[in-house]
């Protein structure tokens, strides 16, 4: 029997390291996968709390989730690569114009 | 007690992966640990009772969501990140900043949050009745989801495309 609150306690620093990992890396790519741990550390969540209530709803909702992010890895990483051929730095620093 | 036992063995697995995310200055590194981390979570969701969840987080997220994230890495060659004067600053400020808001989220969660204990595997989250509820009480977000993929789709073969790649055939023809 594991309290629900050590799930949310493993969810909510899941979050706040894909926080922490999207302020301080510099690496566009890194930035994204730190966005994929924050959802993540929200599945967790989710799923966590369906077995509280006793509500399967909460995994449906993972599976939503999970969708959004796999399209939004497909566009983010084609976003990735069209900033590279125009740029060729992956650093956010250095992606600082709008206009080349 | 074997629950617990579990449960522990993952979660630390899965804060390592995590912190491991942040620590290491090479991506392909990174991407290495996050699929640690996707993988120690897909036991914490079977211990949970999410069977389906667990089995599409493996095949979704470790697996085709990772394999994007490396394949753009090794397609780009990119190298190790280069510290510059803001990221120093956000170092400074961010990592204490998180164990700070983490410590107190895991003190008011534990606090408030009572003794409510989760069993394993009390609701069953097999994917026949995962698929009955997506079929009936979720059809429609479950249709706009497949629009919503669609676009996704040629919004990435239109990104990612070259903007001369239409036109080279024809030059060379």
């Amino acid at each position: 029997m594991v309290p629900l609150s050590y799930y949310l306690v493993l969810g909510g620093f899941l979050f706040a390291c894909g926080v922490t990992g999207f302020l301080i890396k510099r690496n566009i790519i890194t930035i994204f996968m730190s966005i994929e741990l924050m959802l993540n550390g929200v599945n967790l969540t989710f799923v966590a709390f369906a077995a509280h209530w006793g509500a399967l709803s909460g995994q449906v909702f993972v599976f939503f989730v999970m969708v959004v992010a796999a399209a939004e890895a497909a566009v983010g990483l084609a976003i990735i690569i069209s900033v590279y051929r125009t740029r060729e730095t992956l650093n956010v620093d250095h992606v600082n114009l709008l206009k080349l | 007690m074997l629950h617990l036992i579990l449960f522990s063995v993952f979660a630390a697995v899965c804060v390592a992966g995590a912190v491991n995310l942040i620590a290491q200055r090479h991506p392909i590194d990174s991407a290495l640990s996050l699929v640690v981390v996707m993988g120690s979570l897909a036991a914490e969701y079977l211990l949970l009772g999410a069977e389906f969840v667990a089995a599409v987080q493996v095949i979704v997220y470790a697996g085709a969501i990772m394999v994007l994230f490396v394949f753009v890495i090794m397609l780009l060659n990119a190298g190790e990140e280069e510290r510059t004067k803001g990221s120093r600053i956000a170092l400074l400020f961010g990592v204490p900043g998180m164990l700070v808001g983490s410590v107190l989220i895991a003190w008011v969660l534990i606090e408030r949050s009572g003794t409510h204990a989760v069993e394993a595997g009390a609701l069953p989250g097999q994917p026949r009745i995962i698929g009955w509820l997506l079929f009936h009480d979720f059809l429609l977000p479950f249709e706009v989801t497949s629009i919503l993929v669609l676009i996704a789709i040629m919004g990435a073969v239109v990104l990612a495309s070259r903007p001369d790649a239409a036109e080279q055939p024809r030059k060379e023809g």
